[in-house]
């Protein structure tokens, strides 16, 4: 048999689907009985910062430092706790373009390449992660022109300066418009705040924390009717395993 | 050279709802079935860590790989038409069950209106809005539909409870929502009553996620909802929302008389003598030809690939734009979204939820009101749901906040729990300038042509978006305790770039004659009677509802008219 032609035989040997009713029942109840578990699961695992964590796309120092400096911006430290930096964000961003993202894997990346209009969507030949290191460059050398220092060692204020030109599309650019640098680091920025941190970002779940989102809790049943409001302890993906 | 494979009674091209709906049918009275599907094998299994925004709501992990096959975009006939790139507007599906495993699970039924679209409002307006807009009656009616939808419904063990609005309607149900609606809860509750005040008529929307343990006709179960908020874009890790495989495809699999064939991509229909003999296909893991005979074939690709199938296999006459001949590709149609924000100080539980756990009204959809003085027709569900927001994909921010920076992180913080949303789904009604046809430039990876899609937002479109815009800020204006709201902004140009929906139709329409449809009422299409296609291509226009319910409702209708062709080898209708 070869192993893509699925049959009766097949199909139930694999257990594959809840095909009969006691598959479907058992895995429900199996399911439920997790969520319970991770109720009640020790502080000691949900306070675990994600400490491992390494460079995997950026080469040098002062990209990985122009990078940081742009997404502090976007998601600053405040009294509310951490902004990008302290959540682990230019590694989330970093490690990504080392991956299916950086490299545009899913996507559909053969010419022509033209212009388009904007209701179009991006047309440009070039992947994430070549864009992600010419917008960082580009940032780089335009801290330097306008004030002979490291983007990274500017005010706030001049950072921020910077960026908005970047976000308005006045940035000379080739390949690639400065807007769109700029839409990409912004999204990234806040994916990297707010995805699951297994993916380097939102350490200890500080990001989901903030806003008080619970992150990837397996059931809200004994709650959902409820006119109370339930503030509960975020618990994300690494939490469940074994 | 392609090498050729053991005949089979039937194949079908993709194995999601309509797939296996066809599927189930067909092996339950004794046919052999053989699904081709480019995708891989899955099961409730493989989503044990489903709740991952990251992967699967941002990076689409369950969805089609437009590396191997996309669609090009143009606004109007006059442009150039370049690749659907990443995915945006609408979410396609891929691997066994399709679509309908990564689905919502609002399930609604169109109205009769829907079906007869073109000589009722004729009839209470006249020619309205003039000859662009290529109007057309189904071939059927309501009542014709009414006991497939029943059918469906309880594959999918629905949960709701009757519209208030049914009966003015014309709606009426051969018997209840198999189950009670889901759990009801404060969001749903508030957005209820202001609606009431407003002498609107709310109602629990029908949900495929089920409300308790449920046994449908087939004998496949269902667990109960645990309103994990993971429900659009992700599978269901405890098989509660009913999908193609929670249902159907198990059911056709313990005949013993189906199989599925995965990564296999169905590069072309063959034909002979005004016959369809089978499919070509590819294996993607070798990039091998085969061919796949069938006595019949079924084309469960959805609405594009069913499309792109028939175009590249010269099944049908092309619809050119120019000169209004032809019909396969026409009326092609997309579905508008609209809606408000309200934005709170006291706080709910946003991020809970199920894919369908709303409450909606219809008081303006259909011609459930009078148009006389507007300048559309039909209309749009108005409609809070609580699906659960996602922190990445839905956290709105009031009007006037920055997009980054300090305030910005203040106000995404402080707002998450702290909103309601309003939202209208509008009616897209076809323009004869919305149409498929084949891209003369882009290939897939397999050297077919990209499907090319011409679209825009008419002028019906814009003043119904409008109207029915107007009237969620209205509700979200007068919620108890409301701050302060954001009103989404009036429809501009189509842009394939932001998430709309996946509610895309037409294309391969059904109707009563040659000349107006690609397909009879049975599915079957007009030039091969050995050949159906079926899915949301067969609509003539679409409705402010979602698809899936027609869809499944025409898939068993089609089922029946196979068997039906099978015994007496004629066209159907
Ligand atoms: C995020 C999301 C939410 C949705 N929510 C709702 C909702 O709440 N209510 C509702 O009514 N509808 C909803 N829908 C729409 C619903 O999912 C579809 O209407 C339904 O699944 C369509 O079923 P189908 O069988 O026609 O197509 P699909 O489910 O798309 O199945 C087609 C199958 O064919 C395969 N295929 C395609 N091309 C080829 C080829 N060349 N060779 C081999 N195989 C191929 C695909 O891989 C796929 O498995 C939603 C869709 C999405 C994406
Ligand atoms: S919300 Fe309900 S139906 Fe949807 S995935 Fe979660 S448990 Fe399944």
């Amino acid at each position: 048999m070869q192993d893509n032609i699925i049959d009766r035989r097949s199909f139930f040997k694999l257990g594959l689907l809840g095909g009969s009713v006691v598959a479907a029942s058992t895995l429900g109840g199996g399911a439920v009985l997790k969520a319970a578990e991770l109720t009640d699961s020790p502080k000691s695992l949900q306070t675990k910062s994600n400490k491992i964590r390494g460079r995997i796309f950026f080469q040098t120092q002062t990209e990985f430092d122009t990078l940081s400096a742009a997404c502090e911006r976007i998601y600053p430290k405040d009294n509310q706790g951490e902004g990008a930096i302290g959540l682990g964000v230019p590694y989330f961003i970093d490690n990504q373009l080392a991956s299916a993202y950086g490299y545009n894997d899913r996507e559909y990346m053969q010419g022509p390449f033209m212009d388009g209009k904007e209701e179009q969507g991006y047309q440009t030949p070039m992947k994430r992660k070549d864009i992600f290191l010419e917008g960082v460059h580009a940032l780089e050398t335009n801290a330097k022109k306008r004030y002979k220092k490291s983007f990274s060692s500017l005010k706030g204020k001049e950072q921020d300066e910077i960026l908005r030109d970047f976000e308005k599309g006045k940035i000379q650019t080739i390949g690639f418009k400065s807007s769109y640098f700029f839409t990409l680091l912004r999204e990234m920025t806040i994916a990297g705040v707010l995805a699951d941190p297994i993916y380097g970002g939102n350490d200890n779940k500080n990001g989901w924390r903030m806003m008080q989102y619970p992150g990837a809790q397996m059931s809200y049943i004994d709650k959902i009717a409820s006119d109370e409001f339930f503030d509960i302890e975020p618990v994300g993906l690494a939490d469940m395993e074994d | 050279m392609a090498e050729i494979l053991k005949k089979v009674d039937v194949v079908t091209v993709g194995a999601g709802w309509t797939g296996g709906i066809i599927a189930a049918e067909l092996t339950k009275a004794g046919l052999n079935v053989l699904s081709l599907e480019r995708g891989h094998m899955q099961s409730t299994e493989n989503f044990n860590f489903i709740h991952d925004e990251w992967r699967y709501g941002i990076n689409y992990g369950l969805m089609q790989d437009c590396s191997k096959d996309t669609v090009t975009f143009r606004n109007d006939l006059k442009e150039l038409a370049l690749p659907y790139r990443k995915m945006g507007s609408f979410l396609l599906g891929n691997n066994v069950g399709g679509a309908g495993v990564h689905w919502n699970g609002w399930t609604f039924r169109f109205m009769p209106y829907d079906f007869e679209i073109k000589s009722r409002s004729f009839k209470r307006y006249g020619n309205k809005l003039g000859d662009d807009y290529t109007l057309q009656d189904w071939g059927l009616t309501y009542k014709d539909m009414e006991p497939y939808y029943d059918k469906f419904e309880k594959t999918c063990g629905i949960s709701g409870e009757p519209n208030p609005l049914a009966e003015k309607m014309g709606s009426f149900r051969s018997s209840p929502y198999p189950q009670k609606p889901l759990e009801n809860t404060k969001i749903l509750k508030r957005f209820e009553s202001t609606a009431k005040e407003m002498n609107l008529h709310p109602f629990r929307l029908p949900a495929a996620n089920s409300r308790s343990g449920y046994t449908n006709p087939d004998g496949q179960e269902l667990a109960p909802c645990e309103y994990c908020a993971f429900c659009e874009r992700y599978g269901c890790e405890y098989g509660a929302k009913a999908s193609p495989i929670t249902t159907v495809i198990p059911k056709a699999m313990s005949t013993g008389k189906y199989t599925i064939r995965t990564y296999s991509n169905a590069t072309q229909i063959l034909k002979k003598d005004g016959k369809v003999t089978g499919v070509k296909f590819v294996d993607t893991r070798t990039m091998k030809e085969y061919i796949q005979p069938a006595d019949i074939v079924v084309l469960t690709s959805y609405v594009f690939n069913n499309a792109k199938l028939l175009m590249v296999s010269e099944i049908g006459s092309q619809y050119d734009p120019k000169t209004g001949k032809g019909t396969l590709g026409k009326n092609y149609c997309y579905q508008m979204n609209m809606g408000t924000t309200a934005f709170f100080e006291e706080q709910f539980n946003t991020f809970m939820g199920s894919g369908a756990l709303g409450t909606t009204c219809d008081d303006f959809i259909g011609d459930n009101f009078d148009h006389s003085r507007e300048k559309f027709l039909h209309g749009a569900m108005i409609y809070s749901v609580q699906s659960g927001n996602r922190p990445i994909q839905s956290a709105p921010v009031p009007q006037g906040t920055p997009s980054w920076g300090a305030e910005f992180k203040k106000a995404l913080n402080y707002n998450f729990t702290r909103n309601i949303f309003i939202g209208g789904q509008g009616a897209s009604l076809p323009h004869k300038n919305n149409y498929l046809s084949l891209d003369p430039t882009y290939k897939d990876a397999f050297g077919m042509p990209l499907l090319r899609l011409t679209y825009n937002f008419t002028d019906q479109d814009r003043a119904l978006h409008k109207f029915i815009t107007d009237k969620t800020a209205q509700i979200a204006k007068r919620m108890k305790g409301v701050k302060s709201i954001k009103k989404g902004s009036y429809l501009k140009n189509y842009s394939i770039v932001p998430y709309q929906t996946t509610h895309n139709t037409g294309g391969t329409t059904m109707g009563a004659n040659p000349e107006m449809s690609v397909v009879n009422t049975y599915l079957q299409h007009w030039d091969a009677d050995n050949l159906f296609v079926v899915g949301a291509g067969n609509f003539q226009h679409n409705s402010g509802y979602n698809p899936t319910d027609t869809v499944g409702a025409l898939a068993y209708r089609c089922a029946e008219g196979i068997l039906k062709y099978h015994k007496s080898g004629k066209i159907l209708a």
